[in-house]
């Protein structure tokens, strides 16, 4: 049989860098092919090339055997390739069938024909193993489901060989585990997968095959069976796999932050962060253990100040700024890497070092009175850029240009090196390959013993319990255990992010009350 | 680097310059179908705009469109469409006019007061749309379009019979009788003319060059110098680009969009100084439009200070070229109009295309610069 996919000689430039450099990669029809490489290894243009997204400037295509050249993702899709982006792309106020055949309707003569796109969702779900309820909203849906929500899309329109960009950066183990079981039940349907994952044993769990790319270049195509996780770090990198090691406690006496019966209400009036009580020392990691929708998100914008508080109050080194503006919190000292880099980090269009400026354009050496500074912020990117590896050809080009890993390791040296009091970091390490993600793990824990407080949210598991002095675990907007990481294994901590390993009724009744 | 210089020149230039070819292209073909050469027009235009007193025009028609054009584009840098640039500058110039009329002061003072009065008008029914938006989350468009409805049909309309001087003679000894009281002396800007003459001969026909045209190109440094130098351009700037992630990095965000619109409209109230000082009152029929050809002269800018200027320029050409078709028959006027439409369209294609070619020719350098220097040694073993 052909092989489901055969690039040749693929090279793509962009000004400065060579994003693929003569890649050739072979995916085998029916396999798992998971595609590995440092941040800006170029791994994200090859998906979109072969997607349709962006042409090739050199380099052929071939798709079971046949040559094709994509101008568009619809051409893609015809035939027979899907893709699912690391962002999400559906509408919130819609449901999951409406969702799914948006740009695709079935038409009969009322117009769309909702009878024969259920059908034919209800014979996709089936025909894959995918469970989801075609009337459910979208936005009542949690990340895992949504993203099935993505793959069930692209599968409806037809597509046999699937593109997943980074899938597990956003789900928690449970969650990963359920999409590698749809995964398994995809590649026995007939379907061949392709994936970008950054965290080895996840691959080694999944794949059929791994091919690593290193500077735009194929490396190795190996099997998962011939490698171990370190191998496949060398590949990537060159280095030795990192692992977080512990460290001495730096917690001291001094309470850097202090949220004390915090509540923060959504738009219904409902408590999504009910009587929170969270103290943070200098020298502390906190660590915030949940299933993405139970009221972490609120809880840093009410800390961060970008949505309002109902009552309670949030004290910063002993100052109250329960009602302080944003920037005034900023100035007192709180660092902060958002949960979604596109979303509330970054000015895509902007050059980098406006970048950097970003939540610290008050202050010097961005500043200089009520003028920027541009000398002094292009130096300060600079050192960004060295001290926190941000791989890209000059501080002038415009973010967007970066790798995702690279526009992370830049939002993170930004708010390290400001030096801030309190960092509340989501997800840090988002998409960050391992060789830097343990660099990162280190300026934070270097920044503890300095007396930093931080509060870390993190779907990966290994992370929070490799880093926190404490974990809590948050569910349905309430702290409701404190856990000693030491003693803490993922899957316990799973259990309890999912309710199931807390006392049954007794405290679920007074929960709700 | 001089050659990667001259192409980034030549290549910012070539999307207007397209755009303009283009347009000349199609009003071509509108003349020659509607019986007209197109080639006696264009030399007409030319040879009229060589002359002395035509570029005094061209000037004096710059100053107001060039003032208009920067009004409109410190809302579009955070994405507000300041539409009400028109109603800002009407009221406020009514008001500069009955208030530079009532008073008489030393001429620095006096001219100070009215250019404070006119921005301050402007800036303040310009910042209602602001906080429409911020507390009842009216959308500017709508809100400035309305407020415009509300300042000429309504306020102007009224306030300028309220206003009316009684039954004085409009200076100029024209279509006289209705305006507010004419302005002393002390209150006008002088002209340029002495200036100009410095360089050139001796201006005719009675053309003076509005000193207001100094005022203007200080807002455009001003501009220039608020948006890319300081911290609120900045922040204005972010908010542009991404309200969240501003908001995440501390710009208050309801603020930001009373600041703007307030500073957009104190740019709109200028809009109208040069007519005023020329005509030295405010009357019913007073110039109209200034407002909406701001917006078109910011879009052929890009909202840049030199770009506006361009622009600007461009469309003072065209207007006082209407004029000269008119008189010597060569076409109608009304050609200027479809020409100003054109370039618009075109300039807006034009800036995609040129865009787009840039980043391939960036590419290519890139791979040219990278194949001097192999990538660092990895064995290839696929
Ligand atoms: N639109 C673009 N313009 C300019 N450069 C780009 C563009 N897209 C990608 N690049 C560059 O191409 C290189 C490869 O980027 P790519 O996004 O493919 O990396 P990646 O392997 O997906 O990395 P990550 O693991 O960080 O997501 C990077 O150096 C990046 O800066
Ligand atoms: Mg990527």
């Amino acid at each position: 049989m052909a092989p489901a996919i055969e690039l040749t000689g693929i090279t793509k430039r962009f000004p400065g860098v060579v994003a693929n450099d003569d890649v050739n990669l072979t995916v085998e029809a029916g396999e798992i092919h998971a595609i590995c490489g440092e941040n800006g290894a170029g791994k994200s243009t090859l998906m979109k090339i072969l997607y349709g997204m962006q042409p090739p400037d050199e380099g052929t295509m071939a798709v079971d055997g046949q040559r094709v050249r994509f101008s568009s993702p619809s051409d893609a899709i015809e035939a027979g390739v899907g893709m699912v982006h690391q962002h999400f792309m559906l509408a919130d106020n819609l449901t999951v069938l409406e969702n799914v055949i948006l740009g695709a309707e079935p038409r009969n003569w009322r117009g769309i024909d909702f009878k024969a796109a259920r059908q034919h969702l209800s014979e996709v779900g089936e025909a894959y193993g995918l469970d989801v309820d075609p009337d459910d909203l979208v936005e009542s849906l949690e990340v895992g489901e949504r993203q099935r929500v993505e793959i069930i899309k692209v599968l409806y329109r037809g597509a046999r060989i699937l593109i997943l960009d980074e899938p597990t950066a956003v789900l928690v183990p449970q969650e990963v585990e359920e999409l590698f079981r749809n995964m398994r039940e995809l590649k026995a349907s007939g379907a061949t997968i392709l994936f970008i994952d950054h965290k080895l044993d996840e691959v080694l769990e999944i794949a059929d095959s791994i091919t690593v790319l290193r500077q735009g270049r194929t490396v190795a195509t190996v099997k998962p069976e011939d490698v171990t996780a370190g191998d496949l770090a060398e590949l990537m990198v060159g280095s030795e796999l990192p692992t977080p090691d512990i460290t001495d406690s730096t917690v001291t006496d001094a309470v850097a932050l202090d949220v004390a019966e915090l509540v923060v209400h959504d738009a219904d009036e409902r408590a999504v962060v009910d009587r929170v009580d969270l103290r943070i020392h200098k020298g502390e990691i906190v660590g915030i253990a949940g299933v993405e929708g139970n009221g972490q998100s609120e809880l840093i914008d009410a800390i961060i100040g970008t949505q309002p508080v109902a009552s309670g109050t949030i004290s910063l080194l002993g100052a109250d700024v329960t009602h302080a503006s944003v920037r005034n919190r900023r100035e007192a000292g709180i660092g902060y890497v958002p949960q979604d880099r596109h979303h509330e980090g970054l000015l895509l269009e902007a050059p980098l070092w406006e970048n950097a400026m970003l939540g610290h354009q008050t202050q010097a050496p961005y500043a200089k009175g009520a003028f920027v500074d541009r000398r002094g912020a292009q130096g300060q990117t600079e050192q960004i850029r060295t001290e926190f590896d941000v791989r890209t050809p000059n501080v002038h080009v415009a973010a967007h240009a970066l790798s995702g890993g690279n526009q992370q390791k830049l939002i993170l040296g930004r708010e390290m090196m400001a030096e801030p009091s309190v960092l509340i970091a989501a997800h840090p390490t988002r998409g960050i390959d391992v060789g830097a993600q343990a660099a990162v793990w280190d300026s934070i824990r270097a920044a503890r013993a300095k007396g930093l407080a931080t509060l870390l949210i993190s779907a990966d598991l290994d992370e929070l319990i490799g880093l926190s002095d404490t974990i809590i675990v948050m569910l349905r907007g309430k702290l409701v255990a404190t856990l000693d990481p030491a003693a803490v294994t993922p899957r316990d901590l799973g259990a309890y992010m999912t309710g199931a390993a807390l006392e049954p009724a007794g405290q679920e009744v007074a929960a709700d009350g | 680097m001089a050659k990667s210089l001259g192409r980034r020149v030549m290549l910012a230039l070539a999307a207007p310059v397209l755009a303009v070819a283009f347009a000349v292209a199609m009003s071509s073909i509108v003349l020659a179908l509607s019986g007209s050469s197109p080639i006696t027009a264009y030399i007409d235009m030319f040879d009229h705009a060589r002359k002395l007193e035509t570029m005094i025009d061209i000037g004096n028609r710059f100053t107001p469109l060039y003032i208009s054009g920067v009004a409109a584009a410190i809302g579009f840098r955070m994405n507000l469409f300041n539409i009400g640039v028109e109603g800002q500058y009407l009221l406020a110039t009514l008001f500069a006019a009955a208030a530079g009329g009532a008073v008489n002061l030393p001429p620095v003072l006096h001219i100070g007061l009215i250019l404070i009065v006119a921005m301050t008008v402007g800036a303040a029914y310009s910042g209602v749309a602001g906080v429409l938006k911020v507390t009842r989350g009216v959308n500017e468009v709508i809100s400035t379009i309305m407020l415009n409805v509300i300042a000429i049909s309504g306020l102007v309309a009224w306030l300028v019979r309220e206003w009316q001087a009684g039954g004085g003679v409009n200076a100029s000894g024209g279509n006289a009788g209705v305006g507010t009281e004419p302005i002393p002396e002390s209150g006008l800007m002088p002209n340029l003319n002495g200036f100009v003459e410095i360089f050139t001969r001796e201006i005719k026909q009675g053309k003076k060059l509005t000193g207001v045209l100094v005022i203007a190109l200080l807002v455009g440094i001003g501009y220039h110098v608020l948006v890319n130098r300081t911290r609120f351009g900045f922040d204005l700037r972010a908010s542009g680009m991404n309200p969240f992630a501003a908001q995440a990095g501390g710009v208050p965000p309801k603020r930001m969009v009373v600041t703007a619109m307030v500073l957009s409209g104190a740019a709109a109230g200028l809009v109208g100084m040069s007519t005023l000082m020329d005509q030295g009152r405010y009357s019913p029929n007073f110039v109209r439009g200034l407002g909406f050809a701001g917006i078109g002269v910011t879009l052929l800018g890009r909202n840049h200070p030199v770009g506006i200027a361009i622009g600007a320029l461009l469309f003072a050409f065209l207007d006082v070229s209407a004029g000269i078709l008119q008189i010597s028959g060569s076409a109608s006027r009304e050609i200027v109009v479809i020409m100003q439409g054109i370039i618009l369209i075109a300039a807006v294609v034009a800036y995609e295309v040129v865009n787009r070619f840039r980043q391939r020719e960036e590419a290519k350098d890139a791979a040219a610069a990278l194949q001097s220097v192999p990538p660092a040694g990895i064995e290839v073993s696929a």
